[in-house]
């Protein structure tokens, strides 16, 4: 479930400085296959989360508490069914140097207690992730702000100690909902939103009820009357419910199911492309990982086209050892794929001066859908490139605190970021917390801090293409595909043409964008 | 020769059902390498081929072959099950009937820390174990040893505590035998049938709770193949009216049922009954 | 029958005793699983400075026999403290759920162990019959597949194919009666194929057991039909280990039902607790923990005390 955190993925990035992105969804283009209409109640069923969930954003790391939350309250920015960062609470923003950052504010906003939403409750939401008593989740994404202050009632000053060009994206991450502030000064955040929804029933673990909001200020949103959101873990459980239509969409399809459930008449499969991967984990400061010929020989004996089609049934594409999706903003088409190649792999153990290799890779079933397959495949594999893999099949519960991080060689999985900045600086910088591959690469930070005040979109595009090249080359990870949002609705719901590839169920904001037929 | 003949032929068809299918089972388990077409782990096909000459039962989600993994799979989960049962029943028993005859603080202590252990949930308990002392096959066999052997030692202990006060037991203690020749001589053969009968249920449960455990991502580790968790694996195609889990499972069935015909049998040739 | 309350007052006190060492084992078990409930919460965005922030808040900065005796202290007090993580109180959180889980377990229970009893009895009187071998068959085939699977084959038949039942048990607490039978049929059914084999082979195995005894010879030799032979005579001797084991299939009813409750997407206590022990929520735990204890303890103490009363050697044992 935690590997769920910070997974974003905007798709393209929709450039800063000094223009007004103001894509009020008024203006959005009408759906074009048919018209949404109200009504009706949409029962979904998302498999993260649990009874003890609470509704405080700082704390969401699960698609029950996300779904809940987006449906009670809304960001400042969002990432919308194109993909492109888009206004929400919002209207524009702007920065001449890209670390003094004004957003404005969406004027006439009530929140479901009718208090006006104003420059009080922003500041007083984003500081719930700030401070040093703060327990938030998404501590770290604000570590560099500075200052928030009030530029009037109507708009904020966000002030960074490092140029961010890309810190609007930011703010549309999941934790960074806008809640009403109280009038003792704290946050309430037991529900109270702006978003098209009201709480009715919250019950987590089991079933959360939600009534619409009459006073809604987006347009053409919210369609639904009321909305059911139901955990449910088992995905075989899930699908069957989906079938004999008790629910009407679930959060994955597993994969085994996929062909039986394509037969049936009323269920349609979505299947997005987006930046979800997981990675094969080297530590690069320990031996025999911190040997590149010995990383190479790893990244040469596996065979990535096959993962795809067997583990996940053709639901992805090939990665080349870094984590830039081809969906994502400043990925290098022209950077070569690196295949599967025994021989190659041979050649640099016998460079590494070794006969074969013997490692151990940790593994758990909860990672992603089929990951103690795509290990068990990756040591088959290898085993023709002279290397010799144990699976390690680690327990559930606890691998986040006791083998991730932790041990030489692990399975890990990264959710989509809707720039690369964002993964590279929480996972591949010499200093970041979750530097899995204890990667520490000069040129590799030098680039990096770059490339945030770099405004030359073309440099700043080689910037990012030389990262990518060095990651691939040099890196400790091995990453063998980009895994698709796999999900399923009933036909009686329709959505519109395009949906958002950030998350599954169009960016988890199904439950406001879309509508019963 | 002919008395052998003779004794075949007084056990009932049922009995001689199960012996031929556990040796069967135990004839794939030792020579699963030799049988098998391929190796254990070896992906020698597209994923999900239908069945063929080739691929008797088809192939796995990976491209397995189905068939040699059911015979690899006999191997591992017999083998686990086996040992698992049996230490299963020699901590049960024995401190079963130490309880049961020592009694006063003997049995109070044991049969105490018997109920902290069978009162905490047994997945749970085995979810902790295993989360604290790792997956290693070992492990798994102490552990599901550990918890089973309070199970076995309620049912144990309740028949002992009946024979301890029987006549000849007292007899034997006043005689001055020892607290061994007591547990064995006296006890065990007259508490064996409700045992033997515990005993081949015990066997099965095994196999399930290697399977419930992979509910929560534990269980035996990949590559091996064990039928338990092949029936995991594939279990949610039944909801589909897709076959292919029901064939671990009835490998397990079979021998759920060859085991419990034995058992059968010597259950009632323990009781004493002639019909 | 002073002698009998005497045991009542001695395992009353035994099992309080054994809550308390339940509760220090839990306690321990969690204590030595890797990651605490700050590492659980922030997963994998948890840095250093969170995490401390975030125990300093739940108190889990304190020694650890300080924590477990303040929650000794509490529990003592008759509260049993808030959730780690939610902060609601455990009271509210279990109540619910507990519920559920007693009805679903009386639910199975009034099925199974009538069929159980019933069908061991039949056996016994009839074994070697080809009825004894279906029902052996069938029941053995029964409890040898996985819980889940047999819950997967329900509901392929009932809620796919024929569409008699909902495939999920998700109840919303104003559930009608009728509606929470309708609803739990299929998990209840689930459970009453996994419990009834069990206590049904252990009635027929005790009762055959009896059934070589000279004192049923005897009534044999009397006259007596089969059927009275057993109902009369092999049966109050038989009811020492069938009621052991039909207290263990009771208790399982209620704490071992973890994965029906996941497949049914029941509301029951077990989710909870596998819920809370991978997040560390210790106080969670303890209570479900001590619950599923009490319960247990519980229908041994009765299992036990009905073997004393029917069997006049130990009932009048000094």
């Amino acid at each position: 479930m935690k590997d769920k955190l910070f997974k974003k993925g905007l798709n393209r990035r929709h450039f800063l400085a000094g223009s007004a992105i103001a894509a009020g969804l008024t203006q959005l283009p009408a759906p074009l296959l048919a018209s949404p209409k109200k009504g009706g109640t949409f029962r979904v069923s998302v498999n993260q989360g649990g009874t003890s969930d609470t509704l405080n954003p700082a704390e969401a790391n699960g698609s029950q508490q996300i779904m809940v939350g987006w449906a009670l309250r809304n960001n400042l920015t969002e990432i919308g069914p194109d993909n492109k960062l888009r206004a929400e609470l919002a209207t524009d923003w702007q920065s001449d140097d890209a670390a003094t950052w004004i957003f404005q504010l969406r004027q006439g906003v009530t929140f479901h207690n009718g208090k006006t939403l104003g420059a009080e409750d922003v500041i007083a939401s984003l500081n719930l992730h700030r401070g040093e008593d703060s327990t938030s989740g998404a501590k770290s994404l604000l570590a560099a702000v500075t200052e928030i202050s009030a530029e009037g009632n109507s708009a904020v000053r966000i002030t960074l100690s490092a140029p961010n060009a890309d810190f609007p994206f930011i703010l549309s991450d999941y934790h960074f909902q806008i809640m009403p502030v109280g009038a003792d000064g704290t946050v309430d955040t037991s529900g109270v939103g702006t978003g098209g929804y009201t709480l009715k029933e919250w019950n987590p673990g089991i079933k959360t009820v939600l009534s619409r909001n009459p006073d809604y200020w987006k347009e053409n949103a919210a369609y639904f009357d009321e909305v059911e959101v139901l955990l449910i873990s088992d995905s075989a459980a899930a699908t069957t419910a989906l079938v004999t239509g008790e629910i009407d969409a679930i959060q994955s399809a597993e994969y085994r199911t996929l062909s039986q459930l394509e037969r049936s008449n009323h269920v349609s499969i979505e299947s997005i492309s987006g930046g979800f991967h997981p990675t094969f984990a080297m530590q690069t400061g320990m031996a025999p990982y911190n040997n590149r010929d010995v990383r190479l020989a790893l990244k040469y004996g596996i065979d990535r086209e096959a993962m795809v089609k067997r583990v996940l049934r053709g639901h992805g594409i090939v990665a080349n050892d870094h984590p830039v999706a081809p969906t994502m903003p400043y990925f290098d088409p022209d950077l070569e794929q690196r295949t599967y190649d025994p021989d190659k792999a041979r050649y640099h153990l016998s460079k590494a001066g070794l006969e074969s290799l013997d490692v151990s890779l940790s593994v758990s079933d909860s990672l992603f859908a089929g990951a103690v397959d795509a290990v068990t495949l990756y040591r088959e594999q290898a085993l023709s490139g002279g290397i010799g893999i144990e699976v390690v099949r680690e327990p559930n519960d606890g691998y986040w605190s006791d083998v991730w991080l932790k041990k030489p060689f692990f399975t890990s999985s990264w959710g989509a970021r809707p720039v690369p900045d964002m993964i590279f600086s929480t996972a591949y910088a010499a200093k970041a917390d979750w530097n899995e591959t204890q990667f520490n690469n000069e040129q590799f930070e030098q680039l990096m801090v770059a490339a945030r005040s770099e405004l030359d979109e073309s440099k700043r595009a080689r910037m990012y293409a030389d990262m990518q090249l060095i990651l691939r080359d040099e890196g400790g990870a091995v990453i063998p595909f980009f895994r698709n949002f796999v999900y399923a609705r009933r036909k009686n719901i329709e959505r519109s043409p395009e949906v958002a590839s950030n998350w599954s169920l169009d960016g988890y904001k199904a439950i406001e964008r879309w509508w019963q037929a | 020769m002919t008395s052998a003949l003779q004794k075949l032929h007084n056990i009932p068809a049922t009995a001689l059902f199960g012996m031929f299918v556990i040796a069967c089972y135990i004839f794939v388990a030792l020579f699963a390498p030799v049988i098998a077409p391929y190796g254990e782990s070896e992906i020698v096909a597209y994923e999900f081929e239908p069945w063929s000459r080739d691929f008797w039962l088809g192939t796995d989600s990976l491209g397995r072959d189905m068939a040699t993994r059911m015979i690899y799979g006999a191997r591992n989960t017999i083998g686990i099950a086996f040992v698992t049962t049996l230490l299963t029943f020699l901590l049960g028993c024995v401190a079963a009937f130490l309880s049961a005859t020592l009694q006063g603080w003997v049995d109070q202590i044991i049969s105490r820390a018997v109920d902290v252990i069978i009162s905490i949930p047994t997945l749970i308990f085995a979810l902790l174990l295993l989360t604290i002392f790792g997956t290693s096959v070992y492990s798994l066999i102490i552990v599901i040893a550990i918890i089973y052997s309070t199970f076995v030692f309620r049912i144990a202990r309740a028949v002992a505590v009946g024979i301890v006060v029987m006549d000849y037991v007292e007899a034997a203690q006043i005689r001055g035998e020892g607290l061994w020749w007591i547990m064995s001589r006296e006890i065990l053969p007259n508490a064996a049938p409700p045992l033997v009968a515990e005993f081949g249920l015990r066997f099965c449960f095994v196999f399930l709770t290697i399977s419930g455990l992979s509910f929560l991502g534990l269980g035996i580790q990949p590559p091996a193949a064990d039928w338990g968790s092949m029936v995991r694996e594939n279990a949610s195609l039944i909801t589909f009216g897709d076959l292919t889990p029901l064939i671990p499972a009835s490998a397990i069935g079979l021998l759920t049922i060859a085991v419990n015909f034995i058992v059968d049998w010597m259950l009632h040739k323990a009781s004493g009954l002639k019909e | 029958m002073y002698p009998l309350l005497f045991l009542v007052l001695q395992r009353l006190f035994l099992g309080a005793l054994t809550l308390f060492v339940v509760s220090l084992v839990i306690f321990a078990s969690i204590e030595l699983l890797p990651g605490d409930v700050a590492e659980q919460i922030l997963g994998q965005s948890a840095t250093p400075e969170t995490l401390a922030a975030f125990r300093t808040e739940l108190g889990l900065d304190l020694p650890p026999h300080t924590r477990y005796l303040n929650w000794l202290n509490n529990l003592l007090a008759g509260d049993l403290g808030t959730s780690l993580i939610s902060q609601t109180p455990i009271t509210d959180l279990l109540s619910e759920r507990l519920y559920n889980t007693f009805f679903l377990a009386g639910f199975a229970a009034l099925i199974s162990v009538p069929l159980a009893l019933f069908l061991g009895i039949l056996t016994a009187l009839h074994r070697g019959s080809s009825l004894d071998k279906a029902v052996n068959v069938v029941s053995l085939a029964a409890i040898s597949v996985p819980e889940f699977f047999v819950a997967y084959i329900l509901v392929f038949i009932f809620s796919v194919e024929l569409a008699w039942f909902p495939s999920i048990a998700n109840l919303s607490s104003d559930a009608s009666l009728l509606e929470r039978l309708h609803r739990t049929f299929l998990p209840a059914l689930t459970l009453t194929l996994i419990v009834t084999a069990h206590m049904m082979r252990m009635t027929r195995a005790s009762i055959i057991n009896l059934l070589a005894l000279p004192y049923i010879e005897m009534a044999r030799l009397k006259g007596a039909t089969p059927t009275r032979t057993i109902v009369r005579h092999a049966l109050p001797n038989a009811v020492a280990p069938i009621v052991t084991v039909v207290a263990i299939n009771m208790a399982y009813l209620i704490v071992g039902v973890v994965i029906v409750e996941v497949v049914f997407v029941y509301p029951g206590l077990g989710q909870l607790l596998v819920d809370s022990v991978s997040k560390r929520d210790f106080t969670v735990v303890q209570a479900a923990c001590l619950i599923f204890s009490a319960t247990y303890i519980l229908f041994n103490m009765i299992s036990d005390l009905i073997s004393v009363m029917s069997n006049p050697r130990l009932r009048h044992r000094k």
